[in-house]
């Protein structure tokens, strides 16, 4: 008698707590895919699995630990075995087991099938943002964190999103099976947007798989999840998925934006107009390790502001940049950067912070050497 | 090793171990020199718990960095690189030179006095296997101070970030492992010695109590996968400074391989951490239920499965980084095989306290308070066994949660039930009872503050790792910010315990506990530097 | 052991045996350590776990056409950080039959004044796919060299096996240029030169 009320009032605790777990931003997100929903419900079996056999368990345990003192006149028994017992609680949670294992297996090889895919994209982690790539789209760009660094040192209100907004958001369509092709340039990192149930590695020198079918428009934030270095905490993703019609339109607009930034290359531009282009480059890219002043972090980030060799040899200075630097966080900017871009940047660090080589790195240079 | 031994025969050194013993407790070298020098059980095994618990607060004093930047968003304390230089040594220190040293420490006290043995089987080499671990770890704090800082990969250490991406001190920090893992490997190879030779006359293997059992599998294991881990810091030594490339993929070797093979000594190396506080709670309970454990045989055959399977799991670390479905399944069935031996132990521990009589002195709160949480802590190991549902949880706060459960109300309490339990035996006397009993109470609710709402922070998608959050964490890290610094607080409680208990209060009997059994119990409190030179008669109870 | 240990217990021949196991399970434990390098490697190759290909050439298997069914190849080419060079690709991707010969063509051109090594690394997507992808000649099996503005065209010939899974109907092939660095360059001049004695 005394056990049952125990367990009466167990559940009945539980069952008001329940609530409060479940309230959002205290649970896994149901999410916005196929996918996404079945691991919720997986999530969430398994989880009331554990809170019955927990409301058993603990009902005992505690229930002896009332009725079994000695201070209430417990004399203690002398049993130590009884086969039939052991069995049964060996069996029994064999059986549960099985029973979560097959809808996990389920969902597990449902995930694993990538194939008659519509778009593919292809995610790049690099130290510390992301690349996207629409395949076969001639569409690419780098998505960095946009939060401003004022904000996080507490200079600045935070916003909203704090530390989950990022410049260029990866665009995505609604209702069309999308395939990631994942990889890395220089260390391990993770892709993961809770929404979107997708969490995968992205290795450098190897490809991993996966995919999405969102069915509803909307934002979805995310993080890097692998640690990566110094700004792990720094590299969010943001996906914004939009109706099919809607995301060709905005495909379309990338591209010739692409191509009239490519017309850009054969003007010749002033020093203000790189200075402020660059400035802007170097922001969202190359401050998170040179510093916001160029003074860098020895030794691993080496300073720009001052640096002799950089300020003497434009050709290795631009070298760097294009090529970056085998074995250290410095990508090749070849691809990820357009000519004017990297002429911008360039420029940038040859004459701001006391460099003032007054050097104007043009487009056109970067290109011709670019296209050799 | 077979379980049903014959009665062994009377062990025939015993008499020269007194006589060799003789000469080196006639002049015993004095003060430091004597600490230095010691090949006395006892003495060493004060060594290893002291060191594990200065460690345990250097270790500490690092997670209180980590939880003092992440107590509200924004950086405030510390910068991103020296928060990962933070969480990495956190890690490192706590598991190799907190946890694992602790248990080394009580196994030295306590299995020679458990298995009516003079002292270890090898006395000198336990000196030196304790004398490598100061060595290691100031050698690995010193990489702190030094250009470009220590290690800031986490204690994981996944390649390329450990090896082409690390700081110049990284070959320190191996140097350091190394030297860690040879320490552990001569104190494992002591203590099979010790506990296959030089038990007591009459006890067989199935007579042994199941701290000496469950030590007996950790050293197994301990031998198994140390050299594993040893073999990949070579490997990533060698990528560092000789230009291989086992990891680099620029040369043809796999990032991931590295994974495999760390995980392949890192998943048995958690069991390492957890099987002696198996042991412990095993000997705790009964003696405070004042009833035999119930199920003795099932508590080893679980001991030795668990121990098996967890060199079949490993990969359950690595379910996302794209293992192909075959494997992903493999690994998902064996972890979830895995409760099943844990679920026994729970069950067997419940049902020994089931109509038994039952009081609360502080090694028994210890172990009851083991054994609730560290079953959660294992229910939310079940979760993430579940692969699919682990693409969500992988690398968030809910496996922060899950590792800290069974790690500290896991493992860390159950060697302050031992030392609580074994103190009397120790010193000779009681800890302080109304101490003791805050220091329970403080650490309980400073480990569920600090650790429950990470359950909460990590399905709601907080990475770990990160030094600086989005705002819809903040309340969660709050409270586990002022819980974490109410957790270390207590611990000074711990250490006024330990202290109070070595220079005097209540006397304590030979048989401290009454409901207390095993062997430690039969010789004087304090217990002797010397015991059992004559191996005692042992007669086995019921099993 | 015996100059670590004189005590009288340690004489016991329980413990030297037990301790001379031990070292022997510990010898043996470090040794497989190294050893699941190469097993590693193989298990993959057979298995296709990550996408690893062999890295050896295959001979085509002349096992007829299956014409009921198209797979489509990517190519995908990437660059990384410290070799100066471009790679670029004829096709972003062909339609094939399981069972049909392919060639494609690759550019490699070194856009810097100095010569040097480079190497492409193949990886595989999806990867069970990689175990039915027979690569009869591939620019990736070798190191490159290309002198200062050297331009070099080099095919890949592949064939998909028949056996392919009927689901796999888009396989990716990526090929990641790597610098070969200094560290390495010694190796491979006594290894080319046939003398490895001291590697």
């Amino acid at each position: 008698m005394r056990t049952l009320l125990v367990w009466v009032a167990g559940c009945w605790t539980l069952a008001g707590l329940s609530p409060l777990a479940l309230a959002n931003g205290w649970n896994m997100p149901v999410g916005v895919t196929d996918l996404s929903r079945e691991i919720y419900s997986l999530h969430m079996t398994i989880f009331w699995i554990c809170v019955a056999i927990g409301v058993v368990v603990f009902g005992v345990m505690f229930y002896s630990l009332f009725r079994f003192r000695r201070s209430r006149g417990a004399k203690a028994d002398n049993f130590h075995e009884n086969t039939t017992v052991e069995v049964l609680w060996t069996a029994i949670p064999l059986l549960i087991l099985v029973g979560m294992a097959v809808p996990a297996t389920a969902t597990l090889v449902k995930m694993y099938d990538a194939s008659d895919a519509e778009l593919d994209v292809m995610i790049t982690g690099q130290q510390w943002r992301w690349r996207y790539e629409y395949l076969g789209e001639d569409v690419a760009f780098t998505s960095n964190m946009s939060t401003p660094r004022a904000q996080i040192r507490g200079e600045e209100a935070r916003g909203e999103h704090y530390l989950l907004e990022v410049d260029e958001p990866l665009v995505l369509p609604t209702n069309r099976k999308v395939r990631f092709l994942m990889t890395a340039d220089d260390v391990i990192h993770s892709w993961w947007v809770p929404d979107l149930a997708v969490k995968q590695d992205t290795i450098p020198g190897f490809i991993n798989e996966n995919w999405v079918n969102i069915d509803e428009p909307g934002i979805y934030r995310g993080q890097c999840a692998e640690l990566c270095g110094m700004d792990h905490g720094f590299m969010p993703i943001v996906v914004h998925a939009m109706e099919g019609e809607e995301f060709d339109e905005w495909l379309a607009e990338r591209k010739e934006a692409a191509a009239e930034e490519a017309l850009g290359v054969d003007r010749d531009w002033e020093l203000d107009e790189l200075m402020e282009r660059g400035e802007a480059v170097y922001g969202s890219i190359c401050a998170s390790c040179h510093q916001a002043e160029g003074q860098g972090a020895p030794p691993a980030f080496p300073s720009l502001a001052g640096n002799e060799r950089l300020i003497e040899d434009v050709e290795w200075h631009v070298q760097t940049i294009v090529n970056g630097v085998s074995g250290t966080a410095m990508p090749a900017f070849r691809s990820t950067l357009n000519p004017v871009e990297i002429a911008a940047v360039a420029t940038f660090t040859r004459n701001a912070w006391g460099n003032d080589t007054g050097d104007a790195v043009q487009p056109s240079e970067i290109a011709e050497q670019l296209a050799q | 090793m077979a379980p049903k031994l014959p009665p062994q025969p009377p062990l025939e050194h015993s008499s020269a171990a007194t006589a060799g013993g003789a000469a080196a407790h006639h002049a015993p070298p004095r003060g430091m020199l004597r600490w230095l020098l010691t090949t006395n059980h006892k003495e060493i095994g004060s060594l290893y718990l002291i060191f594990s618990l200065i460690m345990f607060f250097i270790g500490g004093i690092f997670a209180l960095v980590v939880r003092a930047e992440l107590f509200q968003p924004g950086l405030q304390l510390v910068n991103p690189e020296f928060f990962n230089q933070m969480t990495t040594m956190h890690g490192l220190i706590m598991v190799f030179a907190a946890v694992m040293p602790a248990f080394t420490g009580l196994a030295n006290w306590m299995i020679p006095l458990q298995i009516g043995a003079p002292d270890m089987a090898l006395p000198r080499l336990n000196n030196f296997s304790f004398w490598l671990l100061p060595v290691a770890f100031l050698l690995l704090l010193s990489t702190l101070l030094m250009p470009g800082g220590g290690p800031n990969f986490g204690w994981t250490f996944y390649a390329p970030l450990s090896t082409t991406f690390a700081p110049p001190s990284t070959t320190f920090f191996i140097l350091s492992l190394h030297i860690a893992g040879i320490s552990s490997i001569l104190g494992a190879i002591n203590i099979v010695a010790t506990i296959l030779n030089m038990r007591a006359p009459g006890m067989r293997m199935m007579d042994m109590p199941l701290f000496v059992w469950t030590w007996l599998i950790t050293a197994f294991l301990l031998i198994a996968v140390m050299p594993v881990l040893a073999g990949v810091i070579t490997m990533m030594l060698m990528d560092i400074n000789f230009g291989t490339s086992f990891f680099n993929a620029a040369g043809g070797g796999d990032p991931v391989l590295f994974q495999h093979l760390f995980w392949f000594f890192g998943h048995p190396e958690v069991y390492i951490m957890i099987l002696p506080a198996f042991g412990i709670v095993s000997a705790i309970i009964p003696t405070f239920a004042r009833k035999p454990l119930f199920g003795y045989a099932s508590m080893v055959y679980a001991t030795a499965s668990i121990a098996l399977l967890s060199f079949l799991v490993w990969a359950h670390h690595m379910f996302v980084v794209g293992l192909p479905l075959v494997a992903e399944l493999f690994f998902m069935y064996t972890t979830m095989l895995i409760a099943v031996p844990t679920g026994v132990k729970v069950f067997n521990w419940i049902t020994t306290l089931f109509r038994g009589s039952i009081t609360f002195e502080p090694p028994m709160l210890f172990a009851l308070a083991f054994v609730v949480l560290f079953t959660i802590g294992g229910f939310s190991g079940l979760m993430l066994a579940i692969a699919p549902a682990d693409f969500q949880y992988h690398d968030t706060y809910f496996v922060v949660a899950h590792f800290h459960y069974v790690l500290v109300p896991g493992a860390v309490f159950a060697i302050m039930a031992g030392v609580y339990y074994w103190l009397p035996k120790w010193t000779g006397h009681y800890p302080n009872v109304r101490l003791s009993q805050w220091h329970f109470w403080l650490s309980v609710i400073g480990v569920n503050l600090t650790f429950f709402p990470m359950h909460f922070s990590g399905l709601a998608g907080m990475p770990r790792r990160i030094p600086d959050y989005a705002l819809q964490f903040a309340d969660f890290n709050l409270v586990s910010s002022l819980g974490a610094f109410m957790f270390g607080a207590s611990q000074l409680v711990f250490v006024a315990v330990v202290i109070l208990c070595v220079r005097g209060g209540e006397k304590a009997p030979a048989k401290a506990w009454e409901g207390a059994e095993d062997l430690e119990w039969s010789v004087p409190s304090p217990a002797p530097l010397h015991t059992f030179e004559t191996p005692p008669t042992f007669s086995p109870h019921v099993h | 052991m015996s100059h670590e240990d004189h005590d009288a217990r340690s004489r016991n021949p329980g413990v030297r045996r037990t301790v001379v196991r031990s070292v022997a399970a510990l010898i043996g434990m470090f040794a497989f350590a190294f050893a699941l390098v190469p097993l590693y490697d193989v298990f993959c190759r057979v298995t296709g776990i990550n996408g690893k290909v062999d890295n050896t050439a295959q001979a085509v298997v002349h096992e007829g056409v299956d014409d009921s069914r198209y797979v489509t190849v990517q190519f995908i080419t990437r660059g990384s950080s410290g070799l100066p060079w471009r790679m670029e690709v004829e096709t972003r991707q062909v339609r094939v039959h399981p069972g049909q010969t392919s060639e494609v063509n690759f550019t490699f051109r070194n856009q810097s004044a100095e010569a040097n090594w480079g190497r492409a690394v193949p990886s595989v997507s999806p990867s069970r796919a990689s175990r039915h992808l027979r690569k009869v000649s591939c620019f990736c099996f070798d190191e490159q060299y290309l002198e200062a503005g050297e331009r070099l065209e080099l095919p890949l010939v592949f064939q998909l096996a028949r056996d392919l899974p009927p689901d796999v109907n888009t396989v990716t092939l990526v090929y990641t240029l790597y610098p070969v660095t200094d560290a390495r360059a010694p190796l491979r001049a006594q290894v080319t030169a046939g003398k490895g004695d001291e590697a």
